[in-house]
């Protein structure tokens, strides 16, 4: 049937001209389709080749040790999970929030639009601004140093929008007859919220901080200036107040400034398998939420 | 349900609803906090150093005897390797666009938007890794010269890391438009190709000028990735020579920066942020005016 549907049907009519305008724009689709996965295919095979001679078990669970003049990354990914960690804690009561207002309480249109405004702003902001403001504010104004919470703290004004933008989405799509009917018996706003309309978007939620969750893993313009380049091992209170170096951060160390190549391509590695299971955790939490739908 | 239980419940809606009004306010409140920052931190250096000579200076030398705050090669440099970049990334990502949201059968499109998405959040510092290990020294082999670390290489590891941002964008902005435009044009004796690149397309139009101002905001404020494979030099800009842009000029500086210098740093963030703000003033534009369209 949908041969009969498109015109290719009588190709003796087509004139060269029209045939070869079609062929040439499939020729370059096709030309840039195959560029496209050809790069992602190199950038994934070039750092998992030169990076699994290097893994090692001593590798991932040791620290850098100049007397024995060996690397480890523990300290690193420890980093990395404090500094991810405290900053979801903060950034998501703040952004669900701000989302739960944007769509359930604001009455004034005017300001609405002012907050998205100001939303969307931030999320077009480079990382770099981030890591100047937050170095000024965070660690010289409140007195926090160059500390790992002064790098969440940062992390956490940057990626307020990926949160509020996912809940908001999700709180959309509660039918209004779920709130209606809520207040026909009799409830209030925040009981309606927290009892009928929060529990249909928890997806929509845990979606928001895993997405958030990856760019703070990619992040590390944003930290230079604020969490620091420490490789020492801590434990958590001493390693939140005290500088230290994320895997971003230190790949940029090894790679640019001290040429450790084999270490830089083990983080590589993780960074990209870290990216991968976020993506992965986030189209799942996605799909879920259709289906439910 | 006796009077005190309603009371209680009332004070608690109330502390509820103000809660959420201060966190919605607060973004405001971010927002407000970062321009008065970099205002205050940013415009002395440019009165001392005189606005024209400050944006216009051609040389940089922040540490001679006789310090010159000469910014435009970092202005130039920025504008000239964003251009590059969405000339390069911009026809890659548009027919790869295209090619997913229209021709190709869902097995393919399901198999290769994971890997666009991949793209899309392997870490800056990781491309600029493989920039310096990969890209630099090919460039300087094949272009026979004594470093590849230049605009060149920048440009090119830019428009990699703004492609993926350009794809979603414009998928999204050609499955908007309606279906029906489409088959009025295969009714009217035109193909599938054509229907895509004479109707789909320009019905899209506004959403992939978005997905283009989306790019040059990436490759305006990208630092990490700069940093790694353009050599940092202040150099006015030329393709095959070691530059610096407006971030890594900041990035490069800012650990053993005092004095003017590091006032001077945080104006270029100034700026750096004047443009930004331009750039999504015209993205929201856009975006609004294919909506308006639409309905």
């Amino acid at each position: 049937m949908t041969d009969i549907v498109k015109s290719d049907a009588i190709p003796d009519k087509i004139p060269a001209s029209r045939a070869l305008h079609t062929n040439l724009l499939k020729g370059c689709m096709l030309v840039c389709v195959s560029l496209t996965i050809a790069l992602v295919g190199f950038l994934i095979l070039y750092i998992l080749i030169r990076a699994i001679p290097n893994f090692s078990w001593e590798i991932l669970t040791t620290k850098p040790s100049y007397l024995k003049g060996t690397i480890g990354v523990l300290p690193d990914i420890l980093n990395t999970i404090y500094l991810v960690a405290t900053a979801i804690v903060i950034v998501l009561p703040l952004g669900v929030g701000a989302a739960i207002y944007l769509t359930e309480y604001a009455k004034s249109p005017k300001l609405v639009k002012v907050i998205e405004y100001a939303v969307e702003t931030l999320a077009g902001i480079p990382s770099i601004i981030y890591g100047l403001v937050g170095m000024l504010f965070f660690c010289q104004f409140l007195g926090l140093q160059t500390s790992l919470l002064a790098g969440s703290l940062t992390l956490v004004i940057m990626s307020i929008p990926v949160i509020i933008r996912t809940t908001q989405e999700s709180l959309k799509t509660v039918p209004n007859g779920y709130r209606e009917g809520a207040f026909g018996l009799g409830s209030a706003r925040w009981h309606m919220i927290r009892t009928v309309v929060l529990p249909c978007c928890i997806d929509g939620i845990v979606t928001g901080c895993i997405l958030a969750a990856g760019r703070m893993l990619g992040e590390s313009a944003a930290l230079l200036f604020t969490a620091g380049f420490a490789h020492a091992l801590h434990g958590y209170i001493d390693g939140i107040t005290s500088s230290g170096a994320t895997l971003t951060v230190a790949l940029y160390v090894y790679a640019k400034e001290q040429g450790e190549f084999e270490v830089a391509f083990v983080i590589a590695a993780i960074l990209l398998i870290l990216c991968f299971i976020t993506n992965y955790l986030a189209q799942a939490f996605g799909r879920h939420m259709q289906k439910v739908k | 349900m006796n009077l005190t239980d309603k009371n209680s419940k009332d004070s608690i809606e109330a502390i509820a609803s103000t809660i959420f009004l201060v966190l919605g306010i607060i973004n405001i409140g971010f927002v407000l906090l970062i321009c008065v920052y970099l205002i205050i931190a940013g415009l002395p250096a440019i009165v001392k150093i005189g606005p024209i000579d400050f944006l216009f200076g051609s040389k940089w030398a922040s540490t001679a005897a006789e310090p010159l705050f000469g910014i435009l090669p970092f202005i130039l440099t920025s504008i000239y390797g964003t251009a590059g970049a969405i000339v390069l990334g911009l026809p890659l990502g548009f027919f790869t666009a295209v090619y997913l949201a229209k021709l190709a059968p869902r097995k393919v499109r399901f198999t290769i938007e994971p890997l666009i998405d991949l793209l899309a959040g392997i870490p800056s510092v990781v491309y600029g890794f493989i920039g310096m290990l990969v890209l630099v020294p090919s460039i300087r082999y094949v272009f026979d010269l004594p470093d590849g670390a230049s605009l060149f290489a920048a440009i090119i590891v830019l428009a990699v890391m703004i492609l993926p941002s350009i794809i979603k964008v414009s998928i999204t902005a050609l499955e908007a438009v309606p279906e029906e435009y489409e088959l009025g044009s295969l009714a009217l004796g035109a193909n599938e190709i054509e229907t895509y690149y004479r109707v789909v397309v320009p019905a899209a139009k506004s959403g992939i000028a978005a997905a283009v101002v989306l790019g040059v905001g990436r490759a305006i404020g990208e630092a990490m990735a700069v940093m790694m494979v353009a050599g940092n030099a202040a150099n006015m800009p030329s393709l095959f020579e070691s530059v610096r842009f407006l971030t890594t000029a900041v990035a490069s500086e800012m650990s053993y920066s005092s004095g003017l210098q590091r006032e001077a740093l945080f104006s270029i963030a100034l700026v750096l942020f004047v443009f930004i703000m331009l750039i999504n003033a015209a993205l929201n534009l856009l975006l609004k005016h294919g909506r308006v369209r639409r309905k």
